[in-house]
């Protein structure tokens, strides 16, 4: 059992933030990185990436939107509350380099998990520039943290409610037309946005590192279910990523697979408010 | 009556033998034109007065005539041979008066058997030694087990097989040979004493027999299940040349239910404790074993298990109507109580590298991870939505409970026309799972024949009572899919059989121009599991086989790591639950050996 030591809500009731016990993946956890977690006994295994570590105090915080049942239980616990299984950490140990300027694009609750990789490259000093984005200012988060690790901060906003109206692949296009030198783009975001970014950075051939989240049920290697075709192989996102090449990435097939259990996911979540 | 009269009586009912003197070998039958029936004919002295005794060798009737007076509950001088004229009365008493006993030999089932008959007119005892009985008794056909209807039971997980009763299992025992060089025990990877344990069963002693059987297999229960026995033990049964073998496997696991279901289950003694520590890396069946053997022999056992509930491949892998849930746990209960602590969620490789588990104290650590990884054939289209691993499948519907949705948040991928590619035990299960979940037409695709499927006959038989079809010399060559992604069809080969290959089958060959496209929705590739490579993340220095599977020395169990001893599938490629277990005691005796002995060398 893993004890919530902390909860916040980053924004109106969707975006939230908790803070849990875990001090041996504390320990091991490494920026991009993820944990399998299970609410209760009839929970359903979600993976989840993390995107603060505290090995001090022994625990990890995971940032993540409200989408469906499992993120919907998680989200209405309590302080003192505990998650009943947490697994971690998964995913390979992403060894950062220094590769001079680093353009990291956010968007959603992948914001969190591309400030836990901005840590990573900062650390090795590589020169950073944020690119976060969401639908409307309400939603926007860790602008405040990203500001303060990167030396330029572009926001978006699809409605225009805040920073630049447009998408994050617009603040890209500008950074590009200012002639900023890139070496490295990382994108972590909706599958939509980061196959946006990559056929873009695939022009101007900048190397792009993106963070995948297929459906996986274990998230060790055992089920298969996380696979994405990456340069005409099939790879394990669990095992093999979750940071591929966004070149290589087959985004419309992962897309698909990521839909399979749609209609499910719906009837769970129904079949829990319902019961209510 | 004794209970042994009682036995030998009904195996002897009706049966009429051929006796014999046992001094000259002549034999004591006639055939008495008369009354037309043959009888055993003896020269008998009372009071003495000497005459003729005829006995019915109808050994239930036990007639007799005799030319003198013999009045109820006498007891004979003598009995003798009319030919040789020496006495039969040996020191033997009747087990029902304590008459004297005369001693004949009969002639059963090529065999001259020793039969002792009392001396007291009118007792009907009549007595053979155990290992006699097992010769002459007539033939039993082998014990079918209940099972639940296959109408019914496709529409639940219950167990489909309902095992033994005390009656069936005292039957099928009592086909036992009890050879004098038992074959069935060499063939067993774990050297179970099968008929030590069939001989306790017999005389009704099932809790000792589930001990007997304990003391080289930690988990009967679950191999009684799951063993492929027609390929092992019941193979090597001498019963089996002539008819069919005794069914151990079904014995094994009667006499565990019998232990568990009765609450007899005892924790057996330790050895005082050693002060060594042992971790043990997965807890499917060679750690389980690992586990059971090493806390037993006094040392300090932990497990760390990556998923959320022990049991390895008997928790995601075999299903609830093949291997009840129940039973895994209350094996691992049984572990627990013995004093093994298990760790779960833990990954060793992620969270503890094997350098960390030395360094916080253990002294041997054992691998027993297993072949997780999902094999997939590498066909085009194999990535479309629907087409998943049958460790996923599995994993969703058994540690997940995924039938159980939405009541359980796991959903299960649903299909009506579903193929499950490959021949095992691993393919049967999916298969009979995905007619469980509904699915109206769940065929298997095997590119070789019937004889060469690697699954258990009663699986294959199971599935097949189960609507399964079975399309044999088949082989898929690619997958096409909708405009939404999602599998529709496949495009298959037959095959045909050619010349055996390295695993000694013969190789199927496709034969050209004979493709053709299959309408699924639902694909389940069983073909087969590799190494999962996380363990290794942590300790590169672990030397591993060309396929990924770690190396160790048979039978030791050493690996390249001096104190890591490895065991089950991650050293030999999917097996069985029996192999796994075999080899993890062997690496037992051998860590246990190390541990004790002060010098630390690692060859």
């Amino acid at each position: 059992m893993h004890t919530i030591i902390d909860r916040r809500e980053l924004t109106k009731g969707d975006m939230i933030s908790i803070t849990v016990e875990a001090p041996a993946i504390a320990k091991k956890i490494h920026p991009g990185q993820f944990v399998v977690l299970r609410v209760n006994e009839t929970g359903e295994r979600t993976p989840l990436t993390v995107a603060y570590k505290d090995e001090v105090h022994g625990t990890i915080t995971i940032i993540f939107q409200v989408l469906g049942k499992t993120t919907a239980m998680l989200a209405s616990l309590k302080i003192g509350d505990a998650i009943k299984d947490l697994v971690g950490p998964l995913g390979c140990d992403e060894r950062f380099t220094k590769v001079g300027t680093v353009v990291g694009i956010g968007g959603g609750s992948g914001i969190a998990v591309l400030h836990h990789i901005m840590q990573g490259y900062a650390e090795v000093g590589n020169t950073l520039i944020g690119i976060i984005g969401a639908r409307e200012k309400a939603l926007l988060i860790l602008e405040d943290e990203m500001e303060a690790l990167c030396e330029r901060l572009l926001v978006t906003t699809d409605d225009g409610s805040y920073g630049m109206h447009g998408l994050v692949t617009d603040a890209l296009s500008r950074l590009v037309e200012e002639q900023v030198h890139i070496d490295q783009v990382v994108a972590v975001g909706p599958l939509i946005m980061m196959r946006a970014v990559c056929e873009m950075t695939k022009l101007y051939e900048i190397p792009t590192l993106v963070s995948l989240n297929p459906i996986m049920v274990d998230g060790t290697g055992m089920c298969g279910g996380c696979r994405v075709t990456v340069g005409g192989e099939t790879k394990f996102a669990c095992v093999d990523g979750p940071h591929f090449d966004g070149h290589k990435v087959d985004f419309d097939e992962l897309m698909q697979r990521n839909m399979m259990y749609a209609r499910d996911e719906r009837t769970s979540l129904l079949t829990s408010i319902r019961a209510r | 009556m004794k209970k042994s009269e009682n036995e030998s009586r009904s195996i002897l009912a009706g049966t009429e033998l051929s006796t014999f003197c046992p001094h000259c070998h002549q034999a004591l039958n006639v055939f008495d034109p008369a009354t037309r029936k043959i009888w055993v004919r003896l020269a008998v002295s009372v009071h003495g007065a000497k005459g003729e005794l005829l006995l019915s060798p109808q050994f239930d009737v036990f007639e007799r005539q005799a030319d003198i007076e013999l009045s109820e509950g006498i007891v004979v001088d003598d009995l003798s041979c009319p030919r040789c004229g020496e006495s039969l009365v040996e020191q033997q008493a009747c087990e029902e008066c304590g008459s004297p006993a005369a001693r004949l030999v009969i002639y059963a089932q090529s065999k001259l058997v020793d039969f002792s008959i009392c001396t007291k007119v009118g007792c009907h005892w009549h007595g053979m030694s155990r290992a006699d009985q097992a010769k002459i008794k007539p033939k039993v056909s082998r014990q079918k087990k209940p099972e639940q209807d296959a109408l019914l039971r496709i529409r639940n997980f219950n167990e489909v097989s309902y095992g033994l009763d005390r009656e069936l299992a005292l039957v099928e025992a009592s086909r036992c040979l009890d050879c004098k060089k038992p074959a069935c025990i060499a063939a067993c990877p774990v050297e179970v004493d099968i008929p030590g344990f069939i001989r306790l069963i017999r005389e009704g002693n099932f809790v000792e027999a589930a001990r007997l059987v304990k003391q080289k297999n930690a988990l009967p229960a679950v191999c009684g299940r799951v063993c492929p026995q027609d390929d092992q033990c019941e193979k090597a049964c001498l019963l089996g040349k002539k008819e069919e073998p005794v069914a151990i496997g079904n014995l094994e696991r009667f006499v565990a239910d019998f232990e568990r279901e009765t609450d007899s289950v005892a924790i057996p003694r330790k050895a005082p404790p050693t002060g060594k520590r042992v971790a043990v890396v997965g807890s499917g069946p060679a750690g389980l074993t690992m586990a059971a053997d090493m806390v037993t022999k006094g040392h300090s056992v932990t497990v760390f298990e990556s998923l959320h509930k022990p049991g390895g491949v008997l928790v995601y892998g075999i299903p609830e109507f093949r291997l009840p849930k129940a039973i895994v746990e209350s094996e691992i209960d049984y572990l627990r109580r013995l004093g093994v602590k298990i760790e779960l969620n833990s990954i060793v490789g992620r969270l503890y590298t094997i350098e960390e588990l030395f360094a916080s104290g253990y002294d041997a650590v054992f691998v027993g991870t297993g072949a997780g990884l999902p094999v997939f054939m590498k066909l085009p289209g194999e990535n479309l939505c629907n087409i998943l691993s049958a460790n996923e499948y599995l994993t969703r519907i058994n540690l997940m409970k995924a039938y159980a949705f939405p009541e359980y948040d796991t959903p299960a991928p649903r299909g009506r026309q579903v193929a499950v590619l490959g021949g095992g035990n691993v393919a049967m299960d999916c298969a009979r799972t995905a007619v469980r979940m509904g699915s109206r037409e769940v065929s298997i695709i095997y590119r070789r024949t019937r004889d060469e499927m690697p699954a258990r006959t009663e699986e294959t038989e199971h599935a097949e009572q189960e609507g399964v079809k079975f399309r044999l010399l088949t082989n898929p060559i690619r997958f096409i899919g909708d405009d939404r992604r999602w599998v529709k069809q496949m495009e298959c080969v037959q095959m045909q059989l050619g010349e055996p290959d390295a695993s000694g089958r013969p190789r199927p060959i496709p034969r050209a121009g004979s493709n053709f496209l299959m309408d699924v929705d639902m694909v389940i590739v069983a073909v087969g599991a590799g190494p999962n490579p996380v363990l290794f993340s942590g300790s590169p220095d672990l030397e591993r086989t060309d396929r990924g599977y770690v190396k160790a020395y048979t039978p030791s169990g050493r690996t390249s790591i001096p104190g890591v001893w490895a065991g089950g599938d991650i050293v030999t490629g999917s097996a069985t639950v029996i192999l796994a277990m075999g080899a993890a005691r062997q690496a037992a005796n051998d860590m246990h050996a190390y541990l004790m002995d002060g010098k630390k060398e690692w060859v």
